[in-house]
């Protein structure tokens, strides 16, 4: 198994000349098998340049798990090219959004409207199939065995953990680590952080022993502070998850969108003097960067 | 009742506005993006529409989770507290049940007998020794053991109006009555919504046997704290007739109901705060 991150960014996308390094298009992995079979971890903005590489080998069979449905995780599905042409296979996963009900064809039909595109759903060529997922069942994509589980963000977000060929890998979508709603001195803070334990707990165990660990990281702890329940994670709060589920390798990502490259080279110089046990083994995503296991 | 009308008032459920207060309070709380969250969650955990709401969405079979979840505080640790709030904005937004209906049963009034019945019914279970988790959903079960009254009168009125008046006239217990006109009464009733939402067994037991014979110490504390929130006249669900403890019930507790009341001390600060939640 080998894959490649082709967005890293969060929010929105960032070119220009402090991004060049790191890139600035958001969210997108691309997963191969060691049977070629194409799994995709979300389609922001980085799809788009993913796709120019498969034209050559059409017809293909994608499998797209989306795992929310925030702007800069679904924005590059009406460009990722290989949905307008004929014998394309396109399977598109997704979760069931309680609030609305709503499933993930929503995600590219709302896209895909008179107003916001020129091409309507309905004069796409490539087969597209939609698919619900739900937390807890593995579903199996050829060779590879993909399972989520909800990970807090504020609308409905899973974290995929993708296991084939021996090896496995886990990413978080966006995630924060829920807190404590009350405070120590209220009747329901110790039964509260009860129902945390478990959840983290449940958490650590879907991340337990991967070879890869890819965490939403956007904040220093400072930004953290004036940022919670925004729903994204934090640079220590990366290192403490791939610690706890014994991860062998973490990759940082979801760059705060005015992060500069400059920033990035800093943030993970400090990174690897504050945790000197993570010196071969901590990484931050970078558009382009390619991983074999 | 037929089950084709089981069915429909199932439909009909579905689109049930909550409280006045709570309508209100969700609509002031969301507005404010720096909203606290335990305010929202105790919004949501003391009105019984918003609270079977978010309880139907966690456990359904979407999340597939082994063990049923009684608790609005582990729904929002499981779903996250937006999508709660989301999901307590959509009730809002259908309005809110008007106070009073054609059926004359008073919201207000029923939400107070809901929630005192609520909190009587966790402290017997504290008293009766049962575990942390069950105390908790004890008060779930007071809330929400009177729901299907709330079903009468949004949906049956007319029906509804006449089981209530004779049980007034008669002081015959409303559930009998409830059966002549409707041919349901509420226990049922809420039984039958509490399985189509996917609640535990011990909620869906607990609210089947509230007038009947309870299974179990759970159901034993429900069956009590409704008796001595009726005896108290905390609030009015409509039914004048106080039900003296069964054997099983007074050997519970080791006295009989009058003897209880005594013994649990004064109750009316439970009053006073349904009170503060409830008026407008």
């Amino acid at each position: 198994m080998k894959f490649k991150f082709w967005g890293v960014r969060g929010s929105i996308p960032t070119p220009g000349p402090q991004t060049v390094k790191y890139g600035g298009n958001t969210t997108c992995i691309e997963i191969r098998t060691n049977r070629n079979e194409l799994i995709i971890l979300d389609a922001g903005t980085g799809i788009h340049a993913l796709a120019q590489t498969l034209l050559r080998d059409m017809p293909i069979t994608a499998h797209i798990f989306i795992t929310h449905t925030h702007w800069d995780h679904i924005q590059g599905l009406p460009f990722f090219l290989p949905i307008f042409f004929k014998n394309n296979r396109i399977n598109l996963y997704g979760g069931q959004d309680p609030v609305t009900d709503e499933n993930i064809n929503r995600a590219l039909s709302a896209q895909l409207q008179y107003s916001y595109f020129p091409i309507h759903e309905a004069q796409l060529k490539a087969r597209i199939d939609y698919l619900t997922v739900r937390p807890g069942e593995t579903v199996s994509v050829g060779s590879a065995r993909i399972t989520p589980i909800i990970l807090n963000h504020p609308v409905l977000n899973f974290g995929y953990r993708v296991d084939c060929d021996g090896a496995s890998l886990f990413f978080t979508g966006d995630f924060e680590s829920p807190i404590n709603i009350y405070q120590p001195e209220d009747d329901n803070y110790a039964s509260y952080r009860g129902f945390l334990l478990e959840k983290h707990q449940e958490i650590i165990e879907a991340m337990q022993d991967v070879d890869a660990l890819i965490v939403d990281s956007s904040y220093t702890d400072e930004e953290y502070a004036t940022r919670l329940g925004w729903g994204h994670g934090t640079y220590r709060s990366g290192i403490k998850l791939a610690s706890e589920a014994n991860a062998k390798r973490l990759f940082l990502t979801h760059h705060e969108p005015t992060r500069t490259d400059a920033d990035l080279d800093l943030i993970y110089r400090d990174l690897l003097e504050q945790h000197p046990r993570f010196a071969d083994k901590l990484f931050i995503a970078r558009e382009g960067l390619e991983v074999c296991f | 009742m037929l089950s084709s009308e089981h069915a429909e008032l199932v439909a009909l459920v579905e689109k049930m506005p909550a409280f006045p207060k709570s309508v209100q309070r969700v609509v002031q709380l969301t507005s404010n993006i720096d909203v606290s969250a335990k305010e929202i969650v105790q919004v949501i955990e003391c009105d019984p529409v918003l609270t079977v709401k978010i309880l139907k969405v966690i456990n359904s079979a979407f999340y597939g989770l082994s063990q049923k979840i009684n608790s609005v505080q582990r729904a929002v640790v499981h779903i996250g507290l937006n999508t709660v709030k989301n999901l307590a904005m959509s009730v809002a937004a259908m309005g809110m049940l008007k106070n009073s209906n054609q059926a004359n049963f008073s919201a207000t009034a029923f939400l107070l007998h809901a929630l005192t019945t609520a909190a009587i019914s966790r402290k017997l279970a504290e008293r009766a020794g049962l575990s942390q988790q069950e105390c908790s959903d004890s008060f779930v079960a007071g809330l929400l053991h009177d729901f299907g009254k709330v079903v009468f009168a949004e949906f049956m009125p007319e029906r509804f109006r006449l089981a209530l008046a004779k049980s007034r006239e008669d002081n015959v217990s409303l559930h009998l009555t409830e059966l002549e006109f409707i041919g349901i009464n509420h226990a049922e009733a809420g039984t039958l919504l509490a399985e189509k939402w996917g609640l535990s067994e011990l909620l869906i037991e607990a609210i089947r046997h509230h007038h009947g014979r309870p299974v179990n110490a759970f159901g034993e504390c429900l069956f009590a704290a409704n008796q001595i929130s009726k005896h108290l006249h905390f609030g009015d669900a409509g039914n004048p007739v106080v039900e003296a403890f069964p054997e099983a019930i007074a050997d519970r507790f080791g006295m009989p109901l009058e003897a209880l009341i005594e013994d649990l001390g004064d109750l009316r600060f439970m009053l006073k705060e349904a009170e503060l939640f409830v008026k407008l």
